[in-house]
């Protein structure tokens, strides 16, 4: 492209991170030197059991739970979700058949849902607003004495809306339901009590939090009433048997460590880096919008769209140019349809094709943002040029 | 790849003798292709596309393959022809091909049917 070397800037963490140095350290003991499983009796495993209730006692202390033994490790967060919702219905159908979510969760969400209506459950899945908040009106008029749970998420990652989960907590307790919330997107990013937002489920993921892939958790408050998810050698309080993936788990708490003492000045940096971000591709390009509340928001997030053209056409775009980018459009998933998110929040099939989702890390630097933004205008011109939606008046000047 | 980066024919023909519109900006997709056409043969074409990278890259390389041809010719460009010439594309982005060659068979269509409107 250019003559010197092209400069590589990720974006797309919501996607995939980088794990943090530190958690590969830690975890590297767990493969070589404490290999023992935690069940057994000798010194090897009380090692082994030391590091698996070490990671346990970090992961509840970074969302502020009560008591470590809440925390059970999975193996992802859609494990967790999977669990917490069919778990949930299968212990507590005496009670009721209703369960409440929302039209943006995730898929692991979505489609347990969907499939526990096939068993004879009945769910409401609630509207957004633009922004992607739920309305508290409609989830007061949508519980009855028959709904167990209601499922939302903490925060979206493709449009970066954060919800407002005490007052959701709120109100299903007085009706007597379960809240599951899921973390994932927001998990390392914005702080969160469990006992002061009054959470019954929690879902979390390592790998969003610069921890290993293949481990996830489910904080389940307790008093909770779960169905076990693998039965077997009784394992996580026989809840999840198995043995534990132990370096992996450790490298989540590792990680949730990290988080908690890194969290407070990295979230700060990142807000005013998106918010740089924002403002001036926002500046710079005109017919260009905002995706999601802007200052409810993830510190990560940078969610935008460009009317008249097409998500995956820009992501080539930037990836030529060495940046890695993300899109909710059609082409780029394994269905043509556009995200079941953006369409949530009222955009239209063609403008919500238009989206592209930068997620920044740690890594990420204002030269980063700076380099990105430099290069958006000319991408958009030359594809607008391209395409037959862009108003003829305004094919010149965008 | 070199199609999506260097796109060929990008624009549009404003006394194009013949044009054909495909796709729907629901779908994700809009294709417009224009053709010039003399002594029946396509003398010059030119696209312009909403889409993702492969519709870029489809209807670059079917504006390509039809340049220079006669009319019976172009028709004669399948669907399957367009993804042949990229090295072809995966299953999911076959539709984007598709459009291609459905738009170039629209502009064949529209130019047959203006010049049986003269003809009369």
């Amino acid at each position: 492209m250019r003559g010197f070397a092209m400069r590589k800037v990720y974006m797309d963490h919501t996607a995939g991170m980088p794990v943090d140095p530190h958690v590969v350290e830690e975890m590297k003991r767990y493969f070589e030197k404490f290999y023992g499983n935690p069940a057994s009796l000798h010194s090897f495993a009380q090692e082994a059991r030391k590091g698996l209730e070490s990671a346990r006692e970090k992961v509840a202390g970074l969302i502020g739970a009560e008591k470590s033994e809440e925390v059970v490790f999975t193996s992802c967060a859609t494990e967790s979700n999977n669990w917490a919702i069919r778990g949930a219905a299968a212990r507590n159908q005496m009670r009721g058949k209703h369960i409440i979510t929302t039209g943006i969760e995730h898929m692991s969400v979505l489609n347990v849902c969907k499939y526990l209506m096939k068993q004879g459950f009945r769910v409401s899945f609630l509207p957004v607003d633009k922004y992607g908040i739920i309305d508290l009106e409609i989830l007061k008029k949508e519980l009855t004495d028959e709904t167990i749970l209601v499922s939302v998420m903490y925060a979206n990652g493709e449009i970066g809306t954060i919800e407002p989960i005490k007052e959701v907590s709120e109100i299903v307790h007085d009706k007597n339901a379960y809240l599951h919330v899921d973390a994932t997107a927001a998990m390392g990013q914005v702080a969160m009590d469990v006992q002061e937002e009054g959470v019954d489920l929690l879902t979390l993921s390592s790998n969003d939090m610069y921890g290993p892939k293949g481990v996830g958790a489910l904080y389940i408050k307790k008093g909770t009433r779960l169905e076990p998810l693998v039965y077997g050698g009784g394992q996580e309080r026989g809840l999840r048997s198995g043995t534990e993936n132990l370096p992996g788990i450790v490298g989540m708490g590792k990680a949730a460590e990290l988080a908690e003492a890194e969290m407070g000045a990295e979230s700060e940096r990142l807000n005013k880096l998106r918010d740089k971000f924002i403002k001036e591709l926002l500046e710079h390009i005109p017919y260009s919008f905002l995706n999601g509340h802007p200052s409810k928001r993830l510190p990560n997030n940078v969610a935008v769209r460009f009317s008249f053209i097409e998500g995956e056409s820009m992501l080539l775009n930037l990836d030529m140019a060495g940046v890695a980018a993300s899109s909710g459009s059609a082409c780029t998933a394994k269905t043509l349809e556009p995200s079941h998110v953006l369409l949530a929040i009222g955009l239209k099939h063609e403008e919500a094709h238009g989206s592209l989702l930068f997620t920044l890390g740690k890594q990420n630097t204002e030269e980063d943002v700076d380099y990105v933004v430099g290069l958006m205008p000319d991408i958009v011109k030359r594809l607008r040029a391209m395409s037959p939606l862009t108003p003829k008046e305004l094919r010149k000047s965008v | 790849m070199e199609h999506f980066r260097n796109p060929r024919n990008v624009g549009e023909i404003p006394d194009a003798d013949g044009v054909g519109t495909v796709g729907n900006p629901v779908c994700g997709d809009v294709m417009t292709m224009y053709i010039k056409v003399k002594d029946n043969r396509i003398v010059d074409i030119k696209f312009k596309t909403f889409g993702c990278g492969a519709a870029v890259a489809t209807s670059s390389m079917i504006t390509e393959l039809a340049k220079g041809k006669t009319l019976e010719e172009a028709t004669e460009i399948s669907r399957g022809d367009v993804a042949d010439s990229l090295g072809g594309l995966p299953p999911i982005k076959m539709h984007c091909s598709n459009l291609a060659a459905d738009a170039l068979h629209e502009a064949i269509k529209d130019y047959q049917k203006k010049q049986g409107a003269n003809e009369k």
